[in-house]
């Protein structure tokens, strides 16, 4: 049997059943994780050695369009799988791979990014979470915030400043923390939609071991923009799902139901819509294609997610020109009405998270295209020199 | 499906590109938009190079590759506006010779279309051409608009709504249209009780509609290497500006619409490769690069001029030659909303 029908049979047989409203999501995830383990399909590009399936970009690929078909529970597993265990592979050491990957693989621990803080956004390298050197440990003081899962993660991959001497790229090493470790306070942070998905996370005198250290003491910003690299791919490169209430077909369908697709131009909206949508699919594919080929998608991620995000804000416009009132007032049944609504309130995480359209615009610019940076005031200054943020550092 | 080019692909550019640069640099360009010509030099070094019949089969003296090269090619041509008859000759005739089926025509014309001795074209609605039977021979009467290369065609494929396809030979009457753009030459063909010769087909729409969509194709290749020119010149232009003391590209408001409008390429890219290979199976490939690559040009185009502020606006720049190009590809095929009717009937809604 080839790929795609192997993934097809063992998909209808072990999906389970759709919808949001899963009692316990983490129990879900980590059960049905373990699962795909079990067929072969986690960690499809991750090497064999350390429980991958040792297989190319080309098998993910048609794993991933099989799989949109259904709301697969694999929420949970999103940030551990796409951003965390690929920066393992690509940077960890042979000892780190060993114990992290295959657990991670069978649903056993769960990852979360601790990156942003309060005082860095878009500017990352800004962070002041400190990490100081202790006998063999580092001692982690300092805050994160946006931290997706932390109430479920059994481990996170840290940012800390280790040099604040050094100007602020320079000085920052990235860390394996463990989440139930003493001094890790998580506490829930609610988002425009109303539900709380991230949080804020506080340490206080964190002890880690040296080799916690992912990549190179003071080299965390190498180790940064990879797992950064992954995360745009990830976010701006995943297959649509067919649940998605955005999309050109689902639209459509909704279109059809209240009457609205015969409209002229509901129509031309819609084929417009759909010609975006498959464009940035088609350009998903060939970065795809060239990785296989030898050349990683490098800053050009930032171009499906730049993509990625506008698309979303099109398909908003086009679903209120479609539902109208409806997706602003609905009855306690309308489950049409509920979910557009939702759908409209998320979409400004689109063009914020994993790097606001901004950002994704100066990387475009100044990695792709080789345009000359801002004037920038922090060049060369010692991090501990520097205002951060909308704060003074003590 | 592979969206990505091979090396033998990668070299047929490099060539092309070559060729062009040597006979068919922006002066040269300039001097034929002076003298209303077309570069007759470069058409001739093109057919050498075999380009001229790489989508023809080699029985009939092409090179029997695939519309993703000759995609390749119009992408070059498009980049450097050569103003060459490839796009009339080496895809509308040579494609509409091989819908035909006919044997005796495609022996006659196409390894003459293929080497560039004969230079065709297409007449195609929504004008109407009417065929008359003179019992055994055929004239035709009306006019075609917007024909390309109708002016220097000396074989002409037409299509009259009453009795499928013809074909003309010799010079034709052609009167030149006005037209947006200097390096695009479009004319009217006007026939009066004009002798043809009517090519049987089982299906003259079917022949009509695969033409259309190849040449749909044929000018989103045409438009996309126009887009990475403008991108390239537009990014090296706001590299060496000066303005306020600093290189204007690193101002976010001027470097931002840089990435638009490589993010707009680089999706357009993604569209022509699919649209060049799976323009055989489904008419969504062609409808989809229409929709999509069309108004994309011109945002480019007009980006890159806007990004240039005065100068390019001279008529000195380069800038608004790719403008008009854009424009021009953009409309050719008719206005946008017949485009997405197109998509839409081909999607099923």
């Amino acid at each position: 049997m080839d790929f795609r029908n192997s993934v097809r049979t063992w998909l209808a047989e072990h999906a389970p059943p759709g919808g949001a409203d899963q009692d316990d999501p983490v129990a879900l995830g980590k059960a049905f994780q373990a699962a795909l383990f079990d067929a072969g399909f986690a960690g499809i590009t991750w090497p064999s050695e350390y429980g991958g399936a040792g297989l190319s970009s080309a098998e993910q690929q048609i794993f991933d369009e099989e799989a949109a078909a259904y709301d697969l529970p694999t929420g949970v597993f999103l940030i551990s799988m796409g951003m965390c265990g690929p920066t393992l592979v690509d940077l960890g050491t042979h000892a780190q791979k060993a114990r992290y990957l295959r657990p991670l693989l069978r649903g056993e621990e769960i990852w979360c990014q601790l990156f942003s803080e309060p005082g860095a956004g878009s500017d990352v390298a800004s962070l002041q979470t400190r990490a100081v050197r202790d006998g063999d440990d580092w001692v982690i003081s300092g805050q994160k915030v946006w931290t997706s899962g932390a109430q479920y993660a059994d481990f996170g991959a840290l940012l800390a400043r280790t040099d604040p001497g050094a100007p602020k790229h320079r000085g920052i090493t990235m860390f394996i923390v463990d989440m139930r470790a003493e001094g890790v306070t998580v506490r829930p942070l609610r988002d425009m939609t109303g539900r709380a998905p991230f949080n804020e996370v506080f340490f206080d005198g964190v002890r880690v071991p040296a080799d916690a250290v992912i990549g190179e003491v003071d080299a965390g910003w190498f180790a940064a923009v990879t797992m950064l690299g992954h995360e745009r791919v990830s976010i701006g490169g995943s297959v649509r799902r067919h649940y998605d209430p955005l999309t050109y077909a689902n639209l459509h369908a909704l279109a059809s139901k209240l009457g609205r697709a015969g409209d002229p131009v509901v129509r031309a909206e819609l084929v417009t819509l759909y010609a975006k949508e498959r464009a940035l699919a088609l350009f998903n594919t060939r970065l795809k294609q060239e990785a296989d080929a030898g050349s990683p998608p490098g800053a050009r991620g930032s171009v499906a997610k730049l993509a990625g995000a506008e698309l979303l804000w099109q398909a908003v416009s086009v679903a209120g020109l479609i539902a109208g009132p409806r997706a602003v007032a609905w009855e306690p049944d309308d489950v049409d009405g509920a979910e557009l609504a939702t759908a409209i309130n998320a979409t400004p995480a689109s063009s914020i998270a994993g790097g606001t359209n901004q950002i994704q615009r100066g990387i475009i610019g100044e990695r792709i295209l080789g345009l000359p940076k801002e004037p920038q005031a922090d060049r060369g200054v010692p991090f501990r020199e520097l205002r951060v943020g909308t704060q003074h550092q003590d | 499906m592979r969206l990505v080019l091979d090396d033998e692909q990668r070299q047929l550019r490099s060539a092309v590109r070559d060729v062009i640069a040597d006979h068919c640099p922006p002066s040269r360009v300039r001097a034929v938009i002076d003298e209303r010509g077309w570069d007759q030099g470069l058409w001739r070094r093109l057919g050498e190079l075999g380009v001229t019949g790489l989508a023809v089969p080699e029985g009939f003296g092409g090179e029997g590759a695939g519309q993703l090269e000759r995609c390749v090619v119009l992408e070059e041509l498009g980049r450097s506006l050569a103003p060459v008859p490839y796009l009339a000759s080496a895809c509308l005739a040579v494609d509409a010779v091989r819908a035909l089926g006919d044997d005796e025509l495609s022996a006659d014309v196409l390894p003459r279309l293929a080497s560039g001795e004969l230079i065709g074209t297409v007449a195609m609605p929504p004008d109407t051409v009417v065929a008359n039977d003179n019992g055994g021979t055929w004239t035709l009467e009306g006019k075609t608009d917007h024909v390309i290369a109708g002016d220097i065609a000396e074989f002409v494929l037409v299509y009259a709504g009453n009795a499928g396809w013809f074909a003309v030979t010799g010079s034709q009457r052609c009167a030149m249209l006005e037209t947006l753009d200097p390096t695009r030459r479009l004319g009217r063909l006007e026939f009066a009780g004009t002798p043809a010769t009517r090519i049987a087909c089982p299906d003259p729409e079917a022949v009509l509609r695969a033409v259309t969509d190849s040449c749909a194709i044929a000018l989103a290749a045409e438009s996309v290497g126009g887009m990475s020119r403008v991108l390239e010149t537009t990014v090296d232009y706001a590299k060496s500006r000066v303005q306020f003391g600093r290189a204007i590209g690193s101002y976010q408001a001027v470097k931002h619409a840089c990435a638009d409008m490589y993010s707009t390429y680089e999706q357009a890219v993604s569209v022509l490769r699919y649209a060049a290979r799976a323009a055989a199976e489904t008419p969504e490939a062609a409808a989809l690069a229409s929709v999509y690559i069309g108004p994309a040009y011109f945002e480019v185009a007009a980006t890159g001029l806007q990004l240039h502020g005065g100068i390019g606006y001279t008529w000195e720049h380069d800038a608004h030659l790719y403008y008009k190009r854009a424009k021009t590809n953009e409309l050719l095929l008719g206005p946008a909303d017949r485009k997405i009717e197109a998509l839409a009937a081909a999607l099923g809604i």
